[in-house]
């Protein structure tokens, strides 16, 4: 039995059936990232003993019936900047070396509570900030589907040990794409839930505004599942929102008669690769078989939508990574004179290049005098794009978007044009600004051999009716391993 | 002839709220504990940890606001205010800049008899940062966060003010305002209610302000006003050498009666202010200000007014009571286990505004029990003690806070009310005493006096004078 080819909920299945037990699933999955972690670099951290232990205690829970829910024993993964009580926890930032939190974020209590057992922290962009994984300090995460290309960021790491069979499912958090861009690189799924879904507690904020935790799964079933589990209304975080239902898997349908789907025009022009349009467009058209309405529109102000981003990104990210002064946690630079000396060398050493880049951008758009003109503006720009999707949902239930103009590129081409690495994150981050619920499944491969993802968007509060799309189409598509994964099998 | 200026003062003035808990965590506020006892992720800004607003310092903001005839923003936020030191943990510190929760309010203060209405621009919540304890022998600074996020409003006046006199007028209404509605306890040493003055100087005349300064560090009533004196004439000098007032912050230093600049605004620090994303917007509905409205509790005009009415308590000495909620709370329950309020406000009308004042105290400052107020009210009212051992026992009730029934049981201070006695002690008296007692029989009256003091020494003081005197004119 391959335990590291099934999903999670297969592996789920087959814990409470005691056909395998929690350790046979944590111990394939170690196994596999003995194999393969050398060529893929998926984590930062990774504890055996830990989870062992752990497979134990929950085997036990198992047994006595005290956990009963369908991820019980099953290997999770998580990002790097989601805390895990006494366990390092580090954004892949030098500046968080050997930093333990004092708590647990509340996503990943909620999965504990499920049963789950951590395999480890994945890599991913230095405290999100990037798209390629390339930022992190501990090294770059490598695409399972082609070591050569990178795995997407910032969550990476999650979706390459997804992809590679290393964990069962992962977590991340996408605040511009990055849950939905890396699992189009790597093809597998991810969801980014509506703003205020899942409770924000404990994830190192990145932009506050738009940061939101989501499941990377194998496939649709898996995501609403973790979902259902890791979303709460959370007292310990003001911007989670109390929703009616937390049922996602009821949007399990595969039926979509009569579902009306808009495609918007403007992100199936120039600057899209056509082989990635071509497999989006043939997705769609499956869909449309399966009975949905399919029309075009004009989704209007998308090319607001970069530049209201990083200065609403960039402008939350300079307070908030402000905290990072080698004062209380984490790094401080070895000799200093003085207070500010500390503060200078701690940071200029602390953090990478891109993350100086946003703190430096954040920090001139607050500036008095520079206020009005760019971080007002980003926030009217914000509020304009909110209103363009409020209308198209007046007159669909989902919006079909590329999850980004091309498949994976080659390590080291994206770091030396930011502005460029910028653009990639189009058809992702306006989800972000108007707080919407995305998925991205995989339609296909290019020519290259690399999976090609499509975005589902959906109104606010609405992931049943995007659920319910993707796992109509995943029906017609079974899932596909990198060859990696595989083995030798 | 000499110039003529004119002081112009705007306060800004920070109130610690007295909640139990922190304005967006659950730890406690309580002033002192041990260094970082009474702390979270929250209050030291962990990576990973939220705000949540403790909506009681919504409640009491209303409340102040109400209070000073202000508007109420009903769509309030708070934004962020970015810089770095150590003792704010995020380095920034959550306040409000843009929607404040009160507006434009006032209120009406006296001096000399004029009464004057300081007008008040803005109030707004914030969290206070931790202290700094700098080890000058091991040249390192160490940092205590149980302050961190403790409540403060900042109540930003208009400069209305032209002298210090105006200035401790509108503090203490302040104070009085916000003691009454238990909002905090405005405690100046302890640093729960702090006041920078902004100042400058004109011609009398002038239609424009000159360049204010702001001065920080003030710990009482007395430096304030010092303050402010010590501003006006520097001020004032350098306009008369023909130099320039440089717009900076000054930290008063009240050992030496003088200030330094700390920073000046030309280099002032860009606090980078947005909204903070962390928290969402405070919306105030109608019926939650009518709410903070009817649960207001009785202000000080009212409780004056009552005093007058119910205890027949004169305007001077209603006035002095109600001026500091503490002194009023201690006479309303001292009154309350006696039953003779006018006793009751002897005491602290007399004794005890000589001892504060001997001492240097405020009225927040007293620290007896009102229970040890009245038991000392009963045994004089009984006759236990006399007038006499009654201010010795006050002055132990005031400084020690003992039981007045305890300590004159324990030194033997009750009045001698047995007759067979005192005549034993008169006999002796008037024995030892033949030439007082011959001027007395001889019509001098006067002689009288001297006896009634022979015998209160012999007794130590523990007789009644009013006794001693009507028996010795029967034995005599």
């Amino acid at each position: 039995m391959d335990i590291t080819s099934m999903t999670a909920v297969e592996i789920g299945k087959k814990i409470k059936a005691k056909e395998i037990t929690v350790a046979d699933a944590v111990e394939a999955a170690i196994a596999q990232i003995e194999r393969v972690e050398e060529n893929v670099h998926s984590f930062v951290r990774i504890d055996k003993e830990g989870a062992r232990k752990r497979a134990e205690e929950v085997q036990k829970m198992i047994n006595d019936g005290t956990l009963t829910g369908p991820l019980a024993g099953v290997p999770v993964a998580i990002k790097d900047n989601l805390c895990t009580k006494g366990v390092e926890t580090t954004c892949s930032s030098k500046i968080l070396e050997g930093f333990k939190p004092t708590f647990t974020a509340e996503a990943v209590v909620n999965l504990e509570k499920a049963g789950a057992v951590i395999l480890g922290k994945t890599n991913m962009d230095e405290f999100a900030m990037g798209s390629t994984t390339e930022t992190s300090y501990y090294g770059e995460t490598k695409n399972p589907w082609n070591l050569e290309h990178v795995p997407g960021g910032s969550s990476g790491g999650s979706c390459a040990a997804v992809a590679a069979g290393e964990c069962a499912y992962a977590l991340g958090s996408d605040t511009g794409g990055s849950i939905r861009q890396p699992s189009s690189f790597c093809g597998v799924v991810g969801i980014k839930p509506t703003y205020g879904t899942v409770s924000r507690y404990g994830l190192i904020a990145y932009g506050s505004s738009l940061d939101q935790i989501g499941p990377i799964a194998k496939d649709v079933t898996d995501c609403a599942t973790i979902l259902e589990t890791i979303a709460s209304h959370d007292s310990k975080d003001s911007t989670s929102i109390a929703r009616e239902s937390y049922d996602f898997t009821e949007g399990l349908v595969a039926e979509v008669k009569g579902m009306k789907i808009g495609v918007p025009r403007d992100y199936f022009t120039e600057g899209l690769d056509p082989e990635v349009k071509e497999q989006i467009l043939k997705a769609v058209k499956v869909l449309e078989e399966k009975g949905a309405v399919v029309e075009e529109f004009d989704l209007s102000l998308v090319q607001y939508a970069i530049p209201a981003y990083y200065v609403i990104a960039s402008a939350e990210a300079s307070s908030n990574l402000s905290r990072f002064d080698g004062v209380k946690y984490g790094y401080r630079t070895s000799e200093y004179e003085g207070l500010h000396n500390m503060y200078k060398k701690t940071r200029s050493e602390g953090f990478g290049p891109e993350v100086k880049r946003r703190i430096m951008l954040g920090s001139f758009v607050l500036s008095s005098g520079y206020y009005d003109a760019y971080y007002l503006k980003a926030l009217r720009t914000k509020a304009l794009i909110k209103k363009a999707f409020d209308k198209a949902f007046a007159s669909y239930d989902a919006i079909i978007a590329p999850a980004a103009p091309t498949t994976a590129p080659k390590l080291g081409e994206s770091l030396s044009d930011p502005l460029k690495m910028y653009l990639g994150d189009i058809y992702t981050i306006a989800v972000n600004l108007a707080g919407l619920p995305g998925i991205t499944i995989p339609v296909g491969k290019d020519s290259k051999g690399l999976p090609v993802g499509m975005q589902i968007i959906g109104d606010c509060f609405q992931e049943k009716k995007i659920i319910r799309a993707a796992y109509t189409f995943e029906q017609t598509k079974s899932y596909e391993a990198p060859e990696l994964a595989k083995g030798d099998r | 002839m000499a110039k003529q200026y004119e002081t112009v003062i705007g306060l800004e003035v920070h109130v610690e709220l007295a909640t139990k808990t922190k304005i967006f965590c659950s730890c406690s506020t309580q002033f002192g504990g041990a260094p970082n006892t009474h702390t979270c992720p929250v209050c030291t800004g962990m990576p990973g940890s939220l705000p949540v607003l403790n909506k009681q310092v919504v409640e009491y903001a209303m409340a102040i606001g109400l209070a000073t005839n202000c508007d109420i923003t009903q769509v309030c936020k708070f934004d962020r205010k970015n810089y770095f030191y150590p003792d704010n943990p995020q380095n920034y510190q959550i306040s409000q800049l843009y929607l404040p929760i009160a507006r434009n309010g006032y209120v009406e203060i006296e001096v000399a008899g004029q009464k004057k209405k300081v007008r008040i621009h803005e109030m707004h919540m914030e969290e206070d940062a931790g202290k700094l304890i700098h080890d000058e022998w091991d040249d390192t600074s160490l940092v205590d966060y149980n302050r961190s996020g403790v409540p403060l409003v900042e109540i930003v006046s208009e400069p209305d003010m032209r002298s210090a006199d105006e200035v401790i007028a509108y503090l203490e209404k302040l104070r009085t305002i916000v003691q009454y509605l238990g909002a905090s306890d405005c405690k100046l040493q302890e640093g729960s209610m702090r006041a920078d003055v902004n100042l400058s100087v004109r011609e009398v005349g002038a239609a424009e302000f000159g360049t204010r300064t702001e001065m920080k560090n003030l710990n009482s009533f007395k430096a304030i006003a010092r303050a402010i004196e010590g501003e006006r004439e520097r001020q004032i000098e350098l306009i008369e050498e023909g130099k320039q007032v440089v717009q900076e912050t000054r930290r008063w230093d009240d050992n030496k009666e003088s200030s330094h600049a700390m920073r000046s605004k030309e280099d002032a620090q860009d606090y980078r202010y947005f909204p903070e994303p962390d928290l969402v917007p405070i919306i105030i509905s109608d019926e939650w200000i009518q709410k903070v409205k009817d649960r207001q509790p009785e202000l000080r005009s009212e409780k004056l007014e009552r005093y007058k009415k119910e205890y027949d308590i004169p305007q001077y000495d209603a006035e002095i009571l109600t001026n500091s909620k503490h002194m009023a709370d201690i006479f309303e329950e001292a009154a309350a286990i006696c039953g003779k309020p006018k006793k009751v406000s002897n005491w602290l009308m007399v004794e005890t505004m000589r001892l504060l004042k001997e001492n240097g105290m405020e009225p927040e400052d007293i620290d007896f029990a009102p229970e040890n107020l009245a038991a000392l009210v009963e045994l004089t009212e009984a006759g236990t003690i006399n007038s006499s051992v009654a201010k010795e026992v006050f002055e132990k009730i005031f400084a020690e806070d003992i039981d007045p029934k305890a300590y004159v049981e324990e030194h033997g201070l009750k009045t001698v009310n047995d007759d067979g006695a005192l005549e034993e002690v008169l006999k002796k008296v008037i024995a030892d005493n033949p030439q007082a007692v011959a001027d007395y029989q001889g019509g001098k009256k006067k002689a009288l006096g001297a006896l009634v003091g022979q015998t209160m020494k012999t007794m130590r003081g523990k007789a009644d004078p009013v006794a001693i005197n009507k028996k010795l004119q029967e034995m005599l």
